[in-house]
């Protein structure tokens, strides 16, 4: 195993957005076990700390190809394509707007302790940002169109907080 | 990470939130948003005679630091014209603010806010007859 390789390479798979989830579950607890510091308790210094390095690392990159944003994000860091995400403010208006009345619906649902409305937008948005993982999947694995798939990201950056957020509202009104 | 004085103030007492009616006379919008941390501004403003800005709304779903920083600038570019409004800087707006590092992005977004609604009363409008 290479300490420097990418994340995909560490557990033995293709470099691509489509992922096996088993696969990558069972590699990674595989490794995990292989590398844990308290299989090192008794070893030397040295290598307590590099059982420790790995497992971070590993840790890591497990976090980063599990979640399929940040996966998303990783593919585009390796292709070295920037998605300026902090300095890119001027995202179609059409979707801006769409935003806003998300947000300004999840705002009054939560305001109202409108728990049905709350799960309502939640299913929508889900069945959104599913639609554009499968976007994702199609520009990253298939058409190699990283402009687009850049623009996808952008865009699920706001879906996924916004959902965090719906998903905050609901946990609230159930208190 | 704790806010500054006046980012509390700004969340705490927002100025101008709100809308302008779509019909009102000389109002023009700036819609932007971040991707890092999934903000959302809209500030709107409403340009009078010469192309001064004689009023300013806005509506930010956001962290304290973006609330406050579209807050501040509807109180800054009023009275100014939207040429001056233009030369707001993002720098200025995070050293009123006393914002950390880590959110210098909610500055910018405001000053993208102005230029995007700015750019909106030009395209409605054309450049402005001055007074």
């Amino acid at each position: 195993m290479e300490f420097n390789a990418d994340h995909f390479t560490l557990f033995e798979l293709p470099v691509a957005f489509r992922l096996n989830a088993a696969v990558l579950d069972h590699r990674y607890r595989e490794i995990q076990s292989r590398v844990h510091p308290d299989r090192f308790a008794s070893a030397g210094e040295a290598e307590r700390r590099l059982s420790l390095q790995w497992a971070t690392r590993i840790n890591e990159a497990y976090q980063t190809l599990k979640k399929p944003l940040s996966r998303a994000k990783y593919l585009l860091h390796l292709a070295a394509h920037d998605i300026e995400g902090d300095n890119n403010t001027l995202m179609p208006a059409d979707f801006l707007i769409e935003q806003m009345e998300w947000r300004e619906a999840a705002a009054e649902a939560r305001a109202a302790g409108e728990h049905h409305e709350l799960e309502r937008l939640h299913h929508r948005l889900q069945r959104d940002i599913r639609e554009r993982y499968e976007e994702i999947a199609v520009l990253l694995d298939d058409g190699h169109d990283l402009e687009q798939a850049a623009d996808r990201v952008r865009r699920l950056m706001f879906l996924e907080k916004l959902l965090a957020e719906i998903d905050d509202a609901m946990a609230a009104c159930e208190e | 990470m704790s806010y500054s004085v006046k980012v509390l103030d700004h969340y705490e007492n927002p100025r101008n939130v709100g809308s302008f009616g779509k019909e009102e006379e000389g109002v023009a919008t700036g819609m932007v948003g971040a991707p890092a941390c999934g903000d959302v501004m809209k500030l709107q403003i409403k340009v009078g005679k010469g192309g001064v800005i004689e009023d300013a709304k806005f509506k930010t779903y956001g962290c304290g630091s973006a609330i406050a920083s579209s807050s501040l600038v509807t109180e800054w570019v009023k009275g100014k014209t939207i040429d001056q409004a233009l030369d707001i800087k993002n720098t200025q707006i995070a050293d009123e603010l006393a914002l950390p590092p880590v959110k210098i992005h909610c500055s910018i977004l405001a000053e993208d806010a102005i230029k995007a609604a700015v750019a909106d009363y030009k395209k409605k409008h054309g450049e402005p007859v001055p007074a």
